[in-house]
């Protein structure tokens, strides 16, 4: 599935700035753009895999599914930066945090609409998609 | 099998803006260890140089550095572990000389860290993570430590003060120590001070006085065979255990928040092979790249059980004069932390340490010391025993 182009880069669009641009998830980003975040699933083992994988190291296949993050996460934690890598200070401030699902774990950044002092360890969040100023695309953690 | 002792230590100064290329600044680690273990270039059979490469324009700094060093026609070769590289340099070397291969081996760490601009020094760093899934959030160091605060701060009732603790100590050391880049005091007060910048917020709960300084430097620790030891050296000192371990690199693979793992992991295989447990250890050094990664080391390291590392802070027990000194050259917050060197420089404390050779911050009498170096997030880790 997924726009197929002469070079596959579509993992260029995955957040502010993105490292890395050609990947054998790339189809992660069209479902980001149809509103999805998925992680991927061993169709070997059933091990489920975020950030998603092309690979099992346990059963060495490369065949996978892909499975959406959904429901709700608990907040491991996070920290609110005040200074940014270059190429992100247009998005300052923000939060970058981890949420546990209990089969997996999710690394992204909290919803700038969430306020400050509603942030706490342990709270449940949900994981949605995010369309950033320069177009690019990630996911936030966002309120119930 | 014989033993592998350390004969050499040096270290250049750690500085700010170091006015010289790459390798005149690795020139003045290696004489300095050379000078301490006596002996010339052509003693040494081989040598290591670490450091994290994505501060360097030279690519492989190696061969530029054996022919500067007078170490060619001998093997050289390069190593990195990010922040730990010079500890997995000295892990190489103790197996090069155990295997019976070389006798006297050279493990060089340099960081140019000026090399180029703080700003992309602060990127390439955040690089150091998994710049598939998370460098394009924004990451930076200072923020996934603050991660791990947080959740240690939520879990054992740990506060940003007790975090304060931890600097306030090292800014105590790295007064008097010549080779440090921050020499000035650092006071309690000054964390609650909005006029001073070490109130200021870096990523939450973190601020500017809980992070390490960046730093040019180079050290130099030169390994030789229990019998070349002997020969070449009044006070060799051993090396008694050696860990080290790796983990997932994205946070998202992770399970522990309060603590890292490789060090754990790390420091059971060194006590293991060493035959010590933590209370036989005098004195130490542990990578605090922040005043949190301290904390964590000292309950990782078995120095204090999960979550009363702020009791030892707090009660001065890792003062000099206290139970099991800590970082008392100033440690990676006040001497600084150029990247590659670090580990070396670890290194050369303690052995100064044991040979009772530490000046103004010698510890009474130690026997056993630990180096507890860490690269990246906690996702490599490197723990080494020397003793006398
Ligand atoms: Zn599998």
């Amino acid at each position: 599935m997924g726009k197929k182009k002469e070079v596959d880069d579509r993992f260029k669009k995955f957040g502010t700035v993105s490292f890395t641009a050609i990947t054998k998830v790339n189809d992660f980003i069209d479902y980001l753009e149809q509103g999805k975040v998925m992680a991927s699933r061993c169709q070997t083992c059933g091990m489920v895999f975020f950030p998603p994988r092309a690979d099992c190291y346990k059963c060495l296949t490369s065949d996978m599914e892909w499975v959406e993050v959904s429901g709700k996460g608990k907040l491991v934690s996070y920290s609110k930066l005040e200074f940014a890598p270059i190429g992100f200070g247009d998005d300052l401030p923000y939060a970058i945090a981890l949420l546990d699902y209990g089969d997996y774990k999710v690394f992204g950044r909290i919803a700038d609409n969430v306020p400050d002092d509603e942030i706490r360890v342990g709270m449940e969040l949900v994981t949605r998609v995010n369309e950033l100023p320069n177009g690019q695309l990630n996911y936030v953690f966002d309120r119930v | 099998m014989g033993k592998v002792g350390i004969i050499g230590v040096g270290q250049s100064a750690f500085v700010r803006g170091y006015p010289g290329s790459i390798r005149e600044l690795a020139f003045e680690g290696f004489r300095d260890a050379v000078q301490d273990a006596g002996v010339s270039s052509q003693d040494i059979d081989a040598s290591v140089i670490c450091s994290a490469p994505e501060y360097d324009k030279q690519r492989s700094p190696a061969g530029v550095f054996a022919e500067y060093l007078g170490l060619v026609p001998q093997p050289t070769f390069y190593m990195e572990s990010l922040c730990s590289s010079s500890s997995m340099g000295l892990r190489v070397a103790y197996s090069l000389v155990k295997s019976g291969l070389h006798d006297v081996v050279a493990v060089i760490g340099f960081q140019k860290m000026s090399e180029i601009s703080s700003a992309e020094s602060q990127e390439r760093m955040g690089r150091g993570a998994d710049i598939q899934w998370e460098s394009p959030f924004g990451t930076m160091m200072p923020a996934y430590y603050a991660m791990y605060a947080r959740a240690h701060m939520e879990k054992y009732g740990t506060t940003p003060e007790d975090l304060a603790l931890i600097r306030v100590k090292a800014a105590t050391y790295g007064q008097v120590n010549e080779k440090a880049v921050y020499r000035k005091p650092v006071t309690f007060e000054m964390f609650s001070d909005p006029e001073s910048p070490m109130s200021n917020p870096v990523a939450s709960p973190l601020r500017v006085g809980d992070c390490c300084a960046n730093a040019d430097g180079s050290s130099c620790v030169i390994v030789a065979s229990e019998e070349r030891a002997k020969t070449l050296s009044q006070k060799p000192v051993w090396i008694m255990g050696l860990g080290a371990a790796s983990t997932a690199v994205n946070l998202a693979g992770r399970d522990l928040f309060t603590g890292l793992t490789v060090a754990q992991e790390a420091g059971d295989q060194a006590y293991k092979m060493a035959g010590v447990t933590p209370k036989d250890i005098d004195v130490a050094e542990v990578h605090d790249c922040f005043t949190i990664a301290e904390m964590m080391a000292y309950e990782n390291l078995g120095f204090a059980q999960p979550g009363e590392g702020k009791e030892l802070i707090k009660s001065k027990a890792t003062y000099k004069e206290g139970s099991i000194p800590v970082n008392v050259d100033g440690g990676l917050l006040s001497k600084g932390h150029p990247i590659g060197a670090t580990g070396g420089s670890q290194l050369r404390t303690i052995v100064l340490q044991l040979r009772g050779e530490a000046g103004d911050m010698q510890v009474k009498d130690p026997e056993v010391g630990l180096v507890h170096n860490i690269g990246g997030v906690g996702l490599y880790g490197n723990v080494t025993i020397l003793g006398r």
